[in-house]
């Protein structure tokens, strides 16, 4: 299976199978196009007006040396079937340390950090369970993962600190590493706050959506005030004093700014060059959620932002833009690519009673409930249910040029469109297809830049 | 490189020599990272590669 699209006059071809990225010309893209559906001589024979004879000749030459490498019209590595290992192993925690928050984002999944619940902090015995439950759950691995998440986790700094300490000392015990993510909108982030992410190595996700005009219509405090302030402020001297380093900002972009590459931009301008922006995941009914006729512009968008990316990057202001950054030469193994997300099997949320659900865009979902962080996962159904949602499960993905990247798409996004997490939200693909694309543009781009 | 095709990934790991010996788990979850409400695993590290 192979890809064919153009970016700015460039010609490129992605091999599914093997992940092999060419570069051809205008002689090859045409012969891709009947390649394998005509006999040589007949491809020849259409093409003999534009091209010489000898031309067509040495190219076909070409496109079976590399068929003959397995790097063009490879075949399916797993033949299109897969069985995913059945042990059942948690690696990584999302731990909702606080289902309140400080702001009123107006799209914020976990409603308003209440996840449809009252609102309420996890206790100093909840989040001790939890990391026991992940140290306990965990099998042979040895690398685990925890993000404090919400609402708004800093609003149990305290909690945090301890679990801090309590799971550096647990995974010591067990031979294991923890590493500790916080995902903050920034408004709690002080020195005292700070000090700690840093003594600790703790990488830190922060929330700031672009433009100041864009930040505070979706992002304002209860009394309806903007944040931007405030959260700019913080976020510059935090990453001031840890240099600049182990963070990501993140954004959203709704309907109300889909010109986000400017809010890229933006961000990139006041220093921060990590940067993720995600599209709003909303109901149909929202003002601000995505539709489909929008997806032209978006396209656009992307397309425009790598090109911004490239433009900055000559000029030695590198952005790493977090959906743009693929690994072209390795990457992940085709074990996590089927597997993607882990969700509901080896990555589960817990909200701060200690009820586990299958991640953090479940939580609050009843019927997504898979037991707690006191006598473990009861729901082994739905546990076997996300292990087996893999690539090939999902609909339409098996015939899918970017299968091996998005790996199916989020559960949850497909979940809350669709009904079924074996039913990926459509316009979730054409975004990710796109993101590719303009990844794979810039790393040809750079490819050629270093060769030269 | 051929006259008619550049190909990028000249040190390219081929994906099915990935399922040999690999598959361990040890990589970070995706949403872990940075994104929280779409997947992209075509991004993440592998720890053995990285090694």
């Amino acid at each position: 299976m192979i890809h064919k699209f153009i970016f700015d006059d460039t010609r490129m071809v992605f091999d599914v199978h093997s992940g092999a990225l060419h570069i051809v010309d205008e002689l090859i893209w045409d012969l891709l196009e009947a390649y394998g559906t005509l006999s040589e001589e007949a491809l020849a024979q259409s093409l003999s007006d534009k091209y010489p004879k000898e031309d067509i000749s040495e190219a076909l030459g070409e496109i079976k040396e590399l068929i003959g490498k397995n790097i063009l019209f490879s075949p399916d590595p797993l033949g299109g079937t897969y069985t995913p290992p059945q042990d059942s192993v948690v690696k990584a925690l999302c731990l909702h340390l606080a289902h309140d928050c400080n702001l009123s984002c107006l799209y914020c999944f976990a409603g308003q950090g209440k996840f449809g619940g009252s609102p309420g902090l996890m206790t100093a015995e909840v989040g001790r369970k939890a990391l026991e439950f992940l140290v306990n759950s965990s099998g042979d691995r040895r690398h685990l993962e925890v993000d404090f998440f919400g609402g708004e986790p800093l609003l149990n700094f305290n909690v945090l600190s301890m679990l801090v300490d309590h799971g550096k000392n647990l995974a010591r015990e067990k031979g294991k590493e923890i590493k500790f993510t916080v995902t903050t909108n920034a408004i709690l982030l002080d020195g005292k706050t700070g000090d700690f992410l840093n003594k600790n190595n703790i990488s830190v996700i922060l929330s700031i959506d672009g433009r100041q005009f864009v930040h505070d219509a979706m992002r304002p405090f209860r009394d309806s005030k903007g944040s931007y302030d405030i959260v700019l402020k913080n976020i510059k001297a935090f990453l001031e004093s840890r240099d600049y380093l182990d963070y990501y900002v993140r954004g959203t972009f709704t309907a109300l700014n889909t010109d986000f590459a400017s809010d890229v931009e933006h961000l990139a301008s006041l220093g921060f060059d990590n940067i993720s922006l995600e599209p709003v995941v909303a109901g149909e009914q929202d003002h601000y959620s995505l539709r489909d006729s929008m997806f032209g512009t978006i396209s656009s968008e992307y397309e425009k932002l790598a090109r911004l990316i490239q433009k900055r990057t000559e000029k030695g202001r590198y952005i790493n833009f977090f959906h743009f950054n693929i690994d072209f030469e390795g990457g992940p193994c085709l074990p996590k690519r089927m597997n993607g997300c882990g969700a509901g099997h080896q990555y589960l949320a817990v909200d701060p009673r200690g009820t586990l659900y299958p991640c953090h865009q479940f939580v609050g979902r009843e019927e997504f409930v898979m037991g707690d962080v006191f006598s473990g996962v009861h729901r082994n159904d739905l546990a076997g249910l996300f292990r087996n949602s893999h690539l090939y499960h999902k609909e339409g993905c098996g015939q899918c040029w970017a299968k091996f990247h998005c790996s199916g798409g989020c559960h949850a996004n497909a979940f809350i469109h669709n009904g079924s997490i074996e039913k990926p939200y459509s316009p979730g693909c054409l975004m990710a297809k796109k993101r590719l694309e303009c990844a794979m543009y810039l790393a040809q781009w750079k490819n050629a830049a270093q060769k030269s | 490189m051929g006259k008619h095709i550049r190909t990028v990934n000249t040190n390219l790991v081929i994906l099915k020599s990935t399922l040999q010996g690999r598959g361990c788990g040890e990589c970070q979850a995706s949403c872990q990272s940075a994104c929280k409400t779409s997947c992209t695993v075509g991004n993440q590290v592998c720890l053995k590669e990285k090694k």
